[in-house]
């Protein structure tokens, strides 16, 4: 055999190699079923909201309109103040939980206002979850964060001035199996 | 009912009469079983020979048996093996079933009894007209159907799957009397099949600067929650099977995020968006819930992994024994954190502890089914279970939990269980 052989394989092996290093981009050993999504399609999808307001569509609220809008499509099942029925209690003095006083409503427990916007756009209300817009949203966090007594009922709630707000238990976590 | 055992096999080794765990690797040993009400199990006979003979020629030998069947169902004489669905509060979609452990045996849960925790009912899901989509910090934003889904490679693996808020009223002052399941039974253990995750998240081109994932559901909650990137590219599995048959809709068909070993929110049923990104989006579901609130008025966070825990579930509240025999201890012991090292069982209420039988295979985050022999002689006990994973982690007793955590914290019990068997045979759930 020719000497020339195995300097042939070795050209070979080092295109194999460099091929390797291009799968890293994109490992030619799986089935790369999925199709590409432009910009606008991902946007129609994405729906998370960051503590940083990341997410936040337009629009805005305050806690009078917020008002209304609780009475007619949450108070049935949270009670007319928030205090909790059916469903779960929402309004807490602005204080972080204590052993004497282990209230997990929002303003002792949430640490941050923009969950409050995220939960409802998702699910609420349960029984016509994605019925509300924007701007009723805005006003619903509004009138939660004001019955918590952590804004004044003025306070235009929107996608800037939502992530600004410092809820009372901000630092009362202690991440356990993974760092922020 | 004892098999042939002479009286120094059966010599106790530790309190309370428990017996050598390697007496039920021997042939021949009859173990009796506590009863389960509704369940009785009936004698072998009767004494009236009448009755007798018409045990030997059931009518069941004289007719054709029913027909042929495409979907088989359990025995109807096995109807009272169902679900304990949980009070729900309004809305109805919102709420639990728990599995009944007390009824079932090996380490495999039938699909129809895994349990559930719906946040907004069961969606009923076209897997035609599902996607799962993976963008965010990835070189491309992709969409898939389930159909491609199917056709990648995939990989099986045997995994419980609890519940943060499992077992929760052993917070409670008082212990709960109810049957172990509707206790304890937010836990469920399945084998799930499926894509490797990090095959779909290499296929997209994770940006190095990304460190979490946001899964996100197909349920009229859009229930979302964080997860770091190295867990899902270690060992979770995009499932699309659940012991050999595609999802139930109730575990989340026709696509469900399986993280091995992590408490149960996090296996997000009816996946159909993983947002690849460099923080937590702090949802609802790892901030407001599914954090452990301390006695200094801090919580814990990101309590993902669901520690080691044991149970017994036989004997086992609301089960009496017939009179003193030879009788065996059985249950269930699993650890998010890897494989089960050992099972203690105790007849003494913790003064004396003796090994348990594992049966095998011993698998990683599965559950491990333990048996124990024990001569009960008709007088009080206390029975409890003790497991230690391979890393060395051993499962507390409450009070050690409870100074630890207080009692507000809600979520992660892991406690060990206490049944107490009396005089005649009744076994109470209690603290001890």
């Amino acid at each position: 055999m020719s000497i020339l052989k195995p300097t042939s394989a070795l050209v070979l092996l080092m295109c194999v190699a460099l091929a390797g290093h291009a799968a890293a981009q994109n490992n030619p050993q799986t089935p790369h079923l999925g199709t590409p999504m432009s910009k606008t399609e991902v946007a129609k999808w994405d729906l998370t909201v960051f503590p940083d307001g990341r997410g936040l569509p337009p629009g805005h609220g305050t806690a009078k309109d917020g008002r209304a809008i609780y009475l007619q499509k949450c108070a049935s099942c949270h009670g007319d103040e928030g205090q909790g029925a059916t469903a779960e209690d929402l309004v807490s003095g602005p204080h972080p939980p204590t052993a004497d006083n282990p209230s997990k409503a929002i303003g002792s427990y949430w640490p941050y206002a923009t969950t409050i916007f995220d939960f409802i756009r998702r699910t609420m209300p349960p029984a016509a979850p994605g019925s509300l817009s924007s701007d009723e949203i805005y006003a619903l966090t509004a009138y939660l964060l004001a019955a918590n007594k952590i804004i004044a009922e003025s306070d235009e709630i929107n996608a800037l001035s939502l992530p600004k707000i410092k809820m009372p238990n901000r630092d009362g976590f202690i991440p356990i199996d993974a760092k922020k | 009912m004892a098999g042939k055992f002479s009286d120094c096999d059966l010599t106790p080794i530790a309190g309370g009469g428990l017996l050598d765990r390697r007496l039920l690797l021997k042939s021949g040993v009859v173990f009796v079983a506590a009863a389960s009400s509704p369940t009785c199990f009936a004698h072998a006979g009767t004494g009236d020979p009448q009755q007798d003979a018409n045990w030997a020629d059931p009518p069941w030998l004289h007719q054709t048996g029913g027909p042929f069947s495409g979907y088989g169902t359990p025995s109807k004489y096995e109807k009272y093996v169902v679900r304990n669905i949980g009070g729900n509060r309004a809305p109805a979609g919102d709420g639990v079933s728990w599995t009944p452990l007390e009824y079932l045996e090996g380490i495999v849960t039938p699909s129809g009894l895994h349990f559930e925790r719906h946040h907004n009912g069961v969606p009923d899901i076209d897997p035609k007209q599902h996607r799962l989509v993976i963008h965010g910090r990835v070189r491309q934003a992709l969409m898939f159907t389930v159909e491609n889904l199917l056709r990648y490679p995939m990989r099986s693996q045997f995994l419980f799957i609890e519940c943060g808020g499992n077992s929760n009223a052993g917070w409670h002052e008082e212990p709960i009397q109810r049957p172990v399941g509707s206790f304890h039974g937010l836990v469920s253990c399945s084998e799930w099949t499926g894509v490797p995750l990090s095959v779909l998240l290499d296929e997209a081109g994770v940006d190095p600067s990304a460190s979490w994932v946001i899964a996100e559901g197909a349920d009229a909650n859009l229930l979302n929650v964080s997860l770091p990137l190295s867990k899902l590219m270690d060992d979770a599995i995009v499932a699309l099977y659940q012991n050999g048959e595609r999802l139930r809709p109730e575990n989340g068909y026709p696509v469900r995020l399986v993280v091995p070993g992590w408490e149960g929110i996090t296996n997000v049923k009816w996946l159909r968006r993983l947002h690849v990104t460099d923080q937590p989006a702090m949802t609802r579901n790892e901030t407001a819930k599914y954090t452990e609130l301390l006695p200094s008025g801090k919580a814990r966070m990101f309590t993902f992994v669901m520690d080691a825990k044991s149970l017994i579930t036989s004997p086992s509240p609301g089960q009496t024994l017939k009179g003193p025999n030879i009788y065996e201890i059985h249950g269930l012991a699993w650890s998010g954190r890897g494989k089960i090292a050992k099972v203690d069982v105790s007849a003494d209420g913790g003064k004396s502890w003796a090994e348990a039988l594992l049966d095998g295979p011993v698998m990683t985050r599965c559950f491990t089914r333990f048996r124990m022999p024990w001569k009960w002689n008709g007088e009080p006990a206390v029975l409890k279970s003790r497991a230690t994973d391979e890393t060395g982690y051993v499962q507390p007793e409450r009070d050690v939990l409870i100074k630890e955590r207080g009692r507000n914290g809600y979520f992660h019990y892991n406690a060990i269980a206490s049944w107490a068997v009396d005089e005649d045979g009744e076994v109470r759930h209690v603290y001890s």
